[in-house]
């Protein structure tokens, strides 16, 4: 996984809420088997609309989405995440995301940052006046700076940790795999098994 | 301090903790599908990783799969290569695989229970938000993403932070023709799509307990569309004596009903949030919008968005009006559905359509629609013939099709038509969720059934 220290990007203002992963992308496009391509699904069912927001200059090229409160509900599919990566996005911002989407967005390192409401209202407004507004996202100090504004975001020690140290989650665990074999040896034995043991 | 039956879990569970890190959890069941596990077995390949427990891990094939026709190859090529890429992921890690035209194939949240392998205490995951189904048992489960999956293949447990508990109690006695889903829709209703983020809810008090284990898992099902990863409830006699029996039920059976039996909240456990419901007043409930926290009771009205002060919430709603084709005011009762879908995992067990064969039993679906009846699993379905509900489906004018999430989510050729409206028993009214274009209401299956029936949406009440 790629460092994310700080990104300098234009915003993409989604003035909706409630933004769902089938919206994000729907099931017909989850059929793909690699992690890549999945831009052309991204928002599909809105982008046949031209007064789409990503259907317009100079948002189409944008690398930070600005969303509403409560984006990524629904399904866990991280290719919700993939395609907004595979789009270009390096960072969504919004009130509240969905608690599988932010751990998908953690995983893949789209960095999801939590913003008060009236924050996220203040950076639309801001995007609006000037849509070729620079936006910087600075993960060190958590803060989005624009214009002479500077606002603080949310997300918790050990993700901002881990994606600015870009580091994969499994080679961590691993670290403690002598914890998981103590831990396995002292597992009941009336837990059901799928098929019979082999390896343990 | 007591503890929650949720913290009991957590804590039985914990492999390595360390401050300012989640905890390390155990997963005691990995459950897999087609959809999100591809990228998740190659992540694997690339790093030369093994599947650590093949044992605790199990595949079936769901969401692609075809309705009609499954003797023959999957016609779409795109979910043909999915679901030969599971096949072939499956056959190189050594994992337990019910394909299409298998005894055990179904939907996985359907397969899990039905095999016995979901218990109570356990952990459980998979790539998919509605794992949470398995809570019923008093499990803790949840849906994850797929470079979760491949942690959880890898390593057999993930690194999570300790979620928030809310209690939500359900007291009283539901009405005749009330069911599971109205209480979950009336939940989602009350405490939104967001109210339930971040917390696991454990749903408490005489109306859960009276559910069947069918019921308890449409409640947990939808535990997602609250926005909370995971739902459960307390296990109980029920829910021994559903499991007794099963493939996969405990050879050490008292051994396990001695651990079982400590599995409930403590009296003096404190949650972070408790709501209560007065399970009494529920009504049938359906959903106008295109979330499903979008619902009203069925005998309302659409609602205005002009009488909703959150500016979010009424620009939402005014956005879901369009989308849906419905105008403020109207009476639900008068919405024309072209399309009754019955099933998912959700609504696709054998008790959801005992209670729709109850209410066609003999009487023909209005012209004006089709109605689709797809079991949950394949011995759903074997059960269900060998009750003869297939043929009161069949003679009222259903199709009864084959196991799988079919329009559940249209990835199958199971689909709504741009602008076709249904009446369905699945967990999700979002935009384009059942095909492009196509317009959704949650209902539960007696509303699905009377609805078939009069062609508009309808409870048994109205027949
Ligand atoms: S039936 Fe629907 S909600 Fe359930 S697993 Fe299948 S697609 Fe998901």
């Amino acid at each position: 996984m790629d460092k994310f220290v700080t990104h300098v990007g234009t915003g993409v203002p989604l003035r909706r809420s409630n933004v769902d992963t089938d919206q994000i992308i729907p099931a017909v496009y989850l059929k793909r088997v690699t992690r890549s391509g999945f831009e052309d699904g991204l928002f599909s069912a809105w982008r046949n609309d031209p007064e789409f927001i990503l259907n317009k200059e100079p948002f189409k090229h944008g690398t930070i989405l600005v969303a509403g409160v409560d984006f990524g509900t629904g399904s866990s599919r991280e290719h919700a995440v993939w395609a907004l990566q595979n789009y270009g996005f390096k960072v969504v911002i919004s009130s509240r995301f969905a608690d599988i989407f932010r751990g998908n967005s953690a995983k893949g390192g789209l960095l999801t940052a939590v913003m008060p409401q009236s924050d996220v209202e203040a950076l639309w407004d801001a995007i609006d006046a000037n849509p070729e507004l620079a936006i910087t996202v600075d993960l060190d100090a958590r803060k989005v700076a624009y214009n002479k504004v500077s606002v603080a975001f949310d997300i918790d020690d050990y993700t901002r940790w881990r994606l600015m140290e870009g580091l994969d989650d499994i080679g961590l665990t691993l670290k403690s795999i002598d914890s998981i074999d103590q831990f396995e040896k002292s597992r009941p034995l009336f837990k059901p098994l799928t098929q019979p043991s082999t390896s343990h | 301090m007591g503890k929650t039956l949720a913290e009991k879990i957590w804590q039985q569970h914990v492999v390595h903790s360390a401050a300012g890190e989640p905890d390390l959890i155990y997963i005691d069941l990995h459950l897999i599908h087609e959809v999100t596990s591809a990228q998740a077995f190659d992540g694997l390949r690339l790093a030369g990783r093994k599947v650590r427990r093949t044992d605790l891990t199990i595949a079936t094939e769901d969401h692609n799969t075809p309705t009609l026709n499954i003797d023959k190859p999957i016609a779409d090529p795109v979910s043909k290569l999915q679901v030969d890429t599971l096949r072939n992921n499956c056959a190189e890690f050594g994992v337990r695989l019910h394909s299409l035209g298998d005894i055990d194939q179904g939907i996985v949240h359907v397969v899990g229970p039905q095999l016995g392998l979901t218990q109570p205490g356990m952990t459980i995951v998979c790539g998919d938000s509605h794992t949470s189904t398995h809570g019923a048992f008093g499990a803790l489960a949840f849906g994850i993403g797929t470079s979760e999956v491949e942690h959880v293949l890898a390593t057999q447990t993930l690194p999570l932070v300790r979620p928030k508990t809310m209690a939500i109690n359900v007291e009283g006695t539901l009405k005749p023709g009330v069911t599971s889903k109205d209480i979950i829709l009336a939940i989602i209703a009350k405490i939104g799509t967001g109210g339930g983020q971040g917390y696991v809810l454990e749903y408490r008090g005489s109306a859960i307990r009276a559910l069947s284990m069918e019921g308890r898992m449409t409640v947990c099902n939808m535990s997602i569309e609250a926005g909370a990863r995971a739902g459960l409830i307390a296990p109980d006699e029920k829910t021994f004596a559903y499991i007794k029996g099963k493939t996969h039920a405990p050879a050490q059976w008292d051994e396990a009903m001695a651990y079982w039996s400590t599995l409930s909240s403590d009296a003096d456990a404190k949650f972070d949030a408790e709501i209560a419901i007065n399970a009494d007043e529920l009504a049938p409930f359906v959903t106008w919008g295109t979330n499903p926290g979008q619902g009203a009771p069925l005998n309302g009205n659409v609602p205005d968005p002009a009488a909703i002060s959150d500016p979010e919430e009424r620009g939402a709603a005014e956005r879901a009006l369009v989308y849906m084709d419905l105008t403020a005011g109207m009476p639900l009762k008068k919405i024309a559905i072209d399309t009754v879908f019955l099933g998912s995992c959700t609504n696709g067990r054998i008790e959801d359509l005992r209670s729709a064969a109850t209410i066609l039993d003999g009487k023909k679906i209005a012209s004006s629609l089709r109605m689709l009846v797809v079991p949950g699993s394949a011995r759903v379905r074997l059960q269900a013939e060998a009750e003869g509900l297939d043929k009161i489906f069949v003679a009222a004018g259903a199709e009864w099709r084959n196991a799988g999430c079919s329009m559940c989510l249209g990835m199958n050729p199971d689909q709504l038509a741009v602008g076709e409206r249904s009446a369905s028993t699945s967990n999700r009214n979002f935009e384009g969720r059942q095909g492009k274009g196509g317009r959704t209401h949650l209902v539960s299956p007696l509303v699905a059934a009377a609805t078939a029936l009069r062609g508009t949406l309808s409870s048994p009440a109205d027949l």
